[in-house]
């Protein structure tokens, strides 16, 4: 220990809080100066801190898994009795579709109807935006032994995205509903009136080619249509809008500005391809 | 530090220092005390579990006790690096908690021959007006630092629980020194 006279150390004593002061606002300017350094060592602290911690969490989580159980407990009574209720209106709903199977089922056999199997699909994710011959296509990037073929229809999670116009050794190209180059058969699902979806660039597509009489209702929703043999029957599209203009819209389901996934489904149908594959559409086994 | 004989009479109310090695670290421990029991309650405290208020309403009871009724183990240094680890383990910018424990730490040191005389309710009572000037001054210079208000319920929380702290912290506290000045004396 270092010795000092006491005048000195009283000196220093009397002069400790002062200089402490003065270094704690030289600190706070540096750690305003240098936000990097207050960081790193906030970052060396807590891992310094950090097998502490995770020991003392243990005990705290158990305490508060069990107060989280007795509130549960706590909670039971009213739970059960919500419950009650909803499985008493599911039952309900239960049978109101245990009905209308039996009613379609009759109608399918007096019509003599062919049910189509389940089609096969590929999930894809979405590398990149844009690019290419269109304005609004994504390129997908598929395994290198895949299965897509030109003419597949990509839906997100919503609904319909757009068909594969492309196809490469470890990608794929699908043009989007929104592309000004799309044009998607639709059916209005409440006057079965057939249209023509077509793209604009714009968010909304273009609601055209209705038939005469039939004025396509705001908020109806659109399905595509089987004509033309390119697309299957009845996969959800979007709904009917108004734009401020008065001419007809069409807001889609599918999230087109930030897809991520898409899946790409297989009808087994070559009705219209693109244009590069009007040449030799190609083959594969039609299905049964 | 002179190498007296034992025989020679201690002077009275003044212990003979601690002149052999335990003695010594036994001393040592007893100077470290607060800074490190204070610390380790700030580490604990300050766990992402906990509140966030609850560090720094430990700290100043603690920092208030040990300043008024044991200032050796609790000089401005002592007080600098408690503050500092309390910056640290709370996202506050940077040296406001030093200054505000500092702060704290230096009122303490002016009132506490006064305060030392006091009752418990009195001790109590000075203790919650330092505490709320502190936690305000707290607010100021993170508004200062940051540049923008910082939301203004956490002085009310932080407020209540230092005030509601302090009785409990200052019976262990308490309890802590009176142990400590007993073993001084048996020494």
């Amino acid at each position: 220990m270092i010795r000092l006279s006491i005048p000195l150390r009283q000196v220093l004593a009397r002069l400790s809080l002062p200089i402490m002061i003065a270094v704690a606002f030289g600190v706070m300017l540096l750690g305003k100066a240098d936000t990097v350094l207050v960081e790193r060592l906030r970052n060396t602290l807590s891992d310094a801190l950090a097998p502490i911690y995770g020991a003392v969490s243990q005990p705290m989580n158990a305490v508060e898994q069990a107060i989280d159980e007795i509130r549960g407990l706590a909670a039971l009574r009213s739970d059960n009795a919500k419950l009650r209720e909803e499985n008493e209106r599911l039952r309900r709903w239960h049978a109101a579709a245990l009905g209308l199977e039996t009613e379609n089922a009759l109608l399918r056999r007096q019509l003599g109807f062919m049910p189509e199997g389940a089609p096969n699909f590929h999930a894809a994710r979405v590398v990149a935006d844009g690019g290419g011959t269109y304005a609004r296509a994504v390129l997908l990037s598929i395994p290198p032994q895949h299965g897509i073929r030109k003419g597949q229809v990509a839906l997100d999670e919503r609904g319909f995205a757009g068909r594969v116009t492309e196809v490469g050794w470890r990608s794929a190209r699908v043009l989007l509903a929104t592309d000004m180059n799309s044009r998607v058969p639709v059916t209005l699902e409440a006057s079965r009136a057939r249209a023509v979806m077509a793209g604009t660039n714009g968010a909304r597509p273009r609601l055209a080619h209705w038939p005469e009489g039939v004025i396509p209702q705001e908020g109806e929703r659109v399905v595509t249509s089987a004509q033309a043999n390119a697309f299957p029957a009845g996969l959800p599209v979007g709904v009917v809008r108004r734009n401020q203009q008065g001419s007809l819209e069409v807001e889609l389901f599918a999230r087109l500005d930030n897809l991520e996934m898409v899946r790409l489904f297989d009808f087994g149908l070559s009705g219209i391809l693109p244009p590069e594959a009007v040449a030799r559409p190609e083959p594969r086994p039609a299905r049964h | 530090m002179s190498l007296a004989p034992k025989l020679r009479a201690p002077p009275p109310g003044r212990p003979e220092p601690p002149q052999d090695l335990s003695r010594r670290l036994e001393a040592l421990l007893r100077l470290a005390f607060p800074l490190v029991s204070t610390a380790m309650v700030l580490i604990l405290s300050a766990t992402p579990i906990g509140l966030p208020a609850l560090a720094f309403a430990l700290s100043m009871p603690a920092i208030a006790f040990w300043t008024v009724f044991r200032p050796a183990g609790m000089a401005p240094p002592i007080v600098f690096v408690l503050g500092l680890l309390l910056d640290l383990l709370t996202m506050a910018p940077l040296g406001v908690h030093i200054i505000v424990l500092l702060a704290l730490h230096g009122a303490a040191m002016r009132l506490r021959f006064w305060l030392a005389r006091q009752g418990f309710f009195l001790v109590w009572l000075c203790f919650c007006a330092g505490a709320s000037a502190a936690i305000l001054l707290a607010w100021g210079f993170t508004a200062l630092l940051l540049l923008k208000l910082p939301p203004w319920q956490p002085i009310f929380h932080t407020l209540l629980l230092t005030t509601g702290l302090y009785p409990p912290i200052a019976i262990l506290l308490s309890r802590a020194h009176e142990a400590m000045r007993r073993a001084e004396n048996a020494s």
